[in-house]
């Protein structure tokens, strides 16, 4: 490892600042992977890496402006310090500007403390019940395709106004894929997990085996509306997409779904019939994540100027409402409105709902039960219209019961007009986004029932 | 003028024969059949305005250094950013344990396709000026100016603009004695102009088409894109988008623009013929293809004037090398022809299992953390030697839609249902065009789609698009690729309305 620590490099380049004011964070990272296809590995691997941030602010006259450098590894610190204090002299006044913070947010981590570490022996278990897996599924017949992943980063922020910030962030994913060996049937489960000591590979693969079952039979069905039920990862990606979307200066500016007509934004309608509540929380139980803000680069949604900025518990839609958009210090004091700021995760929940998924799928006279979605692309930003495939898995449900497997579907529809077509939501379970898990991994979501969901066209795929 | 270029001095300052021989020389020690080392130095800047005024100003350096090996069979690798021979050393180790705890899920042998070993070669891409040369204050200052002329343009209300820039330096050795120095450098403007109409709550918007290229800064203030006429011309194009009338659903003869059909061919033709994804690697991800290995020779992927090649060489292209991330030279082959499926894009374990004489070289890691897997080469559709121009081709049309630029995409896991959208749609009557249409997207399954080809334009209509983001792999990796089309012609590809898709 590193001769010198993090905490070190952090005070190093704070006290080579020549300019107004600096934050500089560093990130400890490192991630282990296996990667199969077909009952076998494909990809693995082991990697650890520090990123080093130097953020310069100067006053040139004109306003502050700011620069960013990054490297990798262990970088000369004065090297680094200097570039970034040339970005920032170089770089015109910034619109979002405001004084740096420092009060230090409730909820940091020890910032004398070694960061945290993982590496391949996480898997010393998993490796092993997945190899069982494998000899399982050779022996029905059928394979096996997916990912496993664990990463852990620690990240120390200080800066120039005295904040001394750690967070500590595990993260995991695993995803089975099972199919049969034509690949005409093809069925998904997948998990997130902080440490993979909750991860049962059994439950995995007998989700995977209960699917493979319901694909015996299969059923061709044409475009058209259908009743639908969006399982919680399938609601996970359409509500990531629309949570990116919530950027509060965009709908001041009419430039997204969220602007009113005739001017400002959408907050206090109603966008959903069911008292559904979207929410983060950097506490939520198995959901964690930092409790205060770190900003590489200024956009709409982040400020550069709030790294270090608490990063509390928010309702973005309450009971149905739209409450609050993401909103940076800068725009709040322009729109005299209060500063948001989004927290990596996401929880929609209709707190009245007693009945479980299971319940929902038992409930249903006729209609479609999703898996997974895929490809999801924004076609129209004006209604936030999104496109992609259902995936691995459109089951059809008749009299309550899953009664066989039918095609995949291209889908057209807006997240924003499902909250308001919604008529039913189960209880709340946390789920592993399926397009997303690359970026957002933590996600509570519950079943969704629409009567009426597009499915654009037919797609052969499997 | 043409300059010869070399590696910059500061990374071939690194200790990288050191490296080599602790990493290489403890892997064998440990029983190793292959072990490779790459050692890679990728630094991106990307400036973006808001309105054009100054919004983001990043530099960032990804320096490290990765081993990979096999070991009794099996895969293993490591990565790390400390450029010690002791941390090569202990990357070395590293891949050798995570080979052997995934050795309990492995039962395919991994073996490679030889190659001829490359000794001490060097390869710089196509650049004239390195963008990391320049001062912020010189690249800022001009993107400003840009940004400037379309926001003070009638009807122009915002303008959102970003520059990104990469220089890409790569080191590989491995056990055979290939050892390989390269460097690219690549760049990707962007503009877009927004118009709000606060009474009604519409927005519209229009980008420009200027492609990501694999050129340097010279891109923005020579001659090879002429940004002076695509800002000028967006506000009107902007304006007149707005108030055009929204497009009825069905079917209709499409003139598709190269500016939107790379991306076309990018996911139904490129990705599709990644042998990865035929023989099921990406099954759980990105997915698999209806292309698959029992089809070869035989798949009518399209008409008869379908001709693909894939390539790692040309002038400009974002995928093209001198030799890919296993040591494999860069080279030129045939994908479609005549509209049969013929080749697959591959790496040298995948070509060692096809029982190929040799891998394709489209092996790419796409920074020093990750393990390099089969990615997309420059695959292009060639123009038809004496084609037709695009004026040419919508002479020929009676009903039907010129679609130009790219915007929304979605393909399925197969690669079969696609849709797109674009930056404008013009209405064709009688062989003219008759002003813009509105909410459009197309869908289709590629073949279908594909097989609908009747006129393919000239080499006077190609153009080398392309993008710096294609995503595949878990961990996600993302790689730059060029795709280079003429113009061509689809008879009665289905139309959608996109406001009405949205059941409104």
């Amino acid at each position: 490892m590193s001769t010198i620590s993090a905490q070190q490099l952090v005070e190093r380049a704070l006290a080579a600042s020549t300019t107004d004011a600096q934050i500089t964070y560093v990130t400890e990272h490192s991630e282990a992977n296996l990667r199969w296809a077909g009952n076998s590995l494909t990809t693995n691997g082991a990697m650890r890496s520090r990123s080093v941030v130097v953020i310069s602010f100067l006053d040139g006259g004109a306003g502050m402006a700011s620069g960013t450098v990054s490297r990798t590894g262990t970088p000369d610190v004065a090297e680094l310090v200097a570039a970034s204090e040339r970005a920032a002299r170089d770089a015109g006044p910034a619109e979002d500007a405001v004084p740096l913070v420092s009060e230090a947010p409730p909820g940091t981590g020890d910032w004398s403390a070694d960061p945290a570490e993982t590496s391949i022996r996480v898997f010393a278990e998993f490796a092993p019940a997945l190899g069982q897996a494998f000899g399982e599924a050779r022996d029905r017949g059928e394979l096996l395709f997916g990912f496993a992943e664990h990463s852990m980063s620690t990240t120390y922020l200080g800066t120039s106004t005295g904040l001394r910030l750690r967070t500590d962030q595990p993260a995991g994913r695993v995803e089975l894929n099972g199919k049969s060996p034509d690949f005409a049937r093809s069925v998904w489960s997948g998990t997130s997990t902080r440490d993979f000591r909750d991860v049962s590979v059994g439950a995995l693969a007998a989700e995977v085996e209960q699917k493979m079952r319901w694909s015996q039979r299969r059923v061709d069905l044409p475009a058209g509306r259908y009743e639908t039920l969006l399982p919680p990862s399938a609601v996970s990606d359409l509500m990531i997409y629309l949570y990116w979307t919530m950027e509060a200066r965009d709908a001041d500016e009419g430039r997204n779904v969220f602007a009113r007509q005739g001017g400002g934004n959408r907050i206090g309608d109603r966008l959903a019939e069911l008292p559904l509540t979207l929410r983060s929380d950097p506490a939520a139980p198995g959901l964690e994540t930092a409790p205060f803000q770190v900003v590489p680069a200024s956009s709409g949604a982040a400020s550069v100027f709030d790294n270090g900025l608490a990063a509390p518990a928010i309702d973005w839609i309450t009971d149905g409402v739209l409450t609050n958009l993401v909103r940076p210090r800068a725009w709040a004091l322009e729109q005299t409105a209060p500063a948001t700021v989004a927290v990596d995760n996401l929880i929609l929940e209709d707190r009245s709902a007693t009945v479980a998924p299971a319940d929902m799928v038992a409930s249903t006279e006729r209609g479609l039960l999703l898996t997974t979605l895929w490809y999801i692309r924004e076609v129209d930003p004006q209604t936030l219209l999104l496109t992609g495939l259902t995936r691995d898995g459109v089951f059809l449900v008749e009299d309550g019961e899953v009664t066989g497997a039918v095609n995949n579907f291209r889908f057209n529809e807006s997240p924003v007009d499902l909250l308001s077509r919604a008529v039913q939501a189960s209880r709340t379970e946390r789920t592993l986004p399926r397009e997303w898990n690359d970026w957002f991994t933590r996600a509570a979501m519950p079943m969704l029932r629409v009567p009426d969901f597009n499915m654009s066209s037919v797609s052969p795929a499997s | 003028m043409p300059q010869t270029r070399s590696v910059d001095e500061s990374f071939l300052a690194l200790p990288l024969s050191a490296l080599t021989d602790a990493a290489l020389t403890r892997a064998l020690d440990l029983g190793c059949e292959h072990a490779d080392i790459r050692v890679e130095r990728i630094r991106t800047q990307m400036i973006s305005l808001r309105d054009a005024r100054p919004e983001a100003v990043t530099d960032g350096e990804d320096l490290g250094l990765a081993v990979r090996v096999v070991h009794e069979g099996t895969w293993g690798f490591a990565a790390g950013v400390v450029l010690t021979a002791a941390e090569a050393v202990r990357l070395a180790e590293e891949a050798v344990a995570v080979a052997t705890v995934s050795a309990a899920i492995n039962s395919d042998r991994v073996e490679l396709a030889p190659e001829p070993v490359h000794r001490d070669v060097t390869w710089v891409s196509d650049y004239e000026i390195d963008p990391f040369d320049l001062p912020d204050t010189e690249k800022t200052a001009l993107l400003t100016e840009f940004s400037e002329r379309l926001l003070a343009a009638d009807g122009v209300e915002h303008v959102q603009s970003s520059c990104m820039h990469v220089k890409e330096q790569k080191y590989y050795a491995d056990t055979a004695g290939t050892r390989t120095r390269q460097q690219r450098v690549r760049i990707h403007p962007e503009f877009t102009a927004l118009t709000v109409d606060r009474a009604t709550g519409s927005f519209e918007s229009m980008r420009t088409l200027a492609p990501p290229a694999g050129r340097g800064w010279e891109y923005l203030t020579g001659g090879s894109w002429n940004w002076a006429q695509e800002l000028a011309e967006i506000p009107e194009l902007l304006r007149e988008k707005t108030k055009a009338p929204s497009v009825e659903a069905g079917r209709y003869d499409l003139v598709i623009d190269p500016s939107n059909l790379w991306l076309t061919i990018h996911e139904s033709i490129g990705h599709a013929t990644e042998l990865d994804r035929a023989l099921g690697y990406e099954a759980a991800y990105a997915g698999t293809s209806f292309a698959t290995v029992d089809k070869l020779g035989t798949l009518q992927y399209g008409s008869p004037l379908l001709q693909v090649t894939g390539d790692r060489t040309t002038p400009n292209g974002l995928s093209t090398v001198g030799w890919d991330d296993e040591g494999v030279a860069g080279q030129e082959w045939d994908i479609v022809q005549d509209g049969v499926l013929v080749g697959y894009q591959v790496d040298r374990n995948m070509a060692r299992l096809r029982g190929l004489p040799r891998s394709n070289g489209c092996a790419f890691a796409d920074s020093p953390g990750h393990v390099p897997v089969q990615r997309m080469a420059n695959v292009s559709l060639r123009p038809a030697p004496d084609g037709p121009s695009t004026d040419e081709i919508i002479g020929g049309v009676e009903r039907g839609i010129y679609v130009v630029g790219d915007k929304s995409w979605s393909i399925d896991m197969q690669r079969y249902n696609f849709q797109f959208t674009g930056q404008r749609f013009y209405r064709i009557e009688n062989g003219t065009l008759a002003g813009q249409l509105r909410d459009v997207a197309y869908q289709a399954t590629t073949t279908d789609f594909w097989g609908s080809m009747s006129v393919v334009g000239g080499p006077q209509t190609y153009v080398l698009g392309g993008a710096f983001n294609c995503g595949k792999a878990q961990p996600g990796q993302a790689a730059p690729v060029s795709h280079g089309c003429p113009t061509a012609r689809f008879d009665q590809v289905s139309v959608l309305n996109t406001v009405q898709e949205g059941g409104r």
